[in-house]
């Protein structure tokens, strides 16, 4: 039998490769989402879990095993960003690159990052891969299980709402 | 939409990808620093114990049975 129709049937060492093969993978997603170290160990293991107990929903035939756990990693750290506090969401895992513009003030880049951070959560998702780590938009949308269209939507309006922001701090976003 | 306002948008965009990923670096290349099946393990273990529907069906018919003849009673035990 199949590694994967192992793991459908429930086989535990049949998960335990697919854990292995696939873990580094998930939480380098996860990791780009939330971009926080810590948190993309939990949301990785989340993931696994909801994998498991969603396992006789997975058809082999139907599918590749490594789009389906990251459509359900997305959803994993999409809650994430629903509910975890502002204040917690603010790591410093990953601080600004030191080779700072110095036309781009700190108070600038104090409110950038205050407003990237409260837009609403499927936002966020999207200005992330799209905006930040450059995912192609036919990627974001197989892993929010959203159309091309609804991405780029989505992006657009958060654009949107980060000017909107920005510009009621009385700031400029400027990037010269 | 016009050209101008296609050139526009995409300037804003262009300017807001330029700024946050200043703030907020790409990482394309972050890896997982140590095996997490260890903690899919506790994970694992400490699901809670779920009783299949079946079971509550068939302990329901058990109980209804006995409630409703009460004389079944000696016989089950006998049977257990």
């Amino acid at each position: 039998m199949e590694l994967l129709e192992r793991f459908v049937a429930g086989d535990l060492e049949a998960f335990e490769a697919l854990f292995r093969q696939h873990q580094s993978e998930v939480y380098r997603w996860t990791v780009r989402i939330v971009r926080d170290t810590g948190a993309a160990e939990d949301l990785t293991v989340e993931t696994f879990w909801r994998i498991y107990r969603a396992r006789e929903r997975f058809d082999p035939a139907a599918g590749s095993f490594r789009a389906w756990a990251r459509r359900i990693a997305t959803n994993a750290a999409l809650d994430h960003l629903r509910h975890a506090r502002k204040e917690t969401e603010l790591s410093e895992d990953y601080p600004a690159t030191p080779r700072g513009d110095p036309a781009v003030g700190r108070e600038v880049r104090r409110q950038l990052r205050r407003a990237f951070l409260e837009l609403p959560a499927k936002y966020r998702l999207v200005a992330t891969l799209a905006l930040i780590e450059g995912e192609p938009y036919d990627q974001i949308a197989e892993a929010a299980g959203i159309s091309v269209a609804l991405v780029k939507v989505r992006v657009f309006r958060a654009v949107r709402m980060l000017r909107k922001k920005l510009g009621s701090f009385g700031l400029e976003a400027t990037a010269k | 939409m016009s050209n101008e306002q296609k050139h526009l948008k995409h300037k804003d965009e262009s300017e807001l990808r330029a700024l946050l990923q200043r703030e907020f670096p790409p990482l394309l290349s972050t890896e997982l620093p140590r095996d997490l099946w260890p903690q899919m393990l506790l994970r694992l273990d400490a699901q809670p114990l779920r009783v299949p529907w079946f079971d509550w069906a068939l302990a329901a018919a058990v109980a209804a049975i006995l409630l409703l003849f009460p004389n079944a009673i000696p016989a089950l035990l006998y049977q257990l």
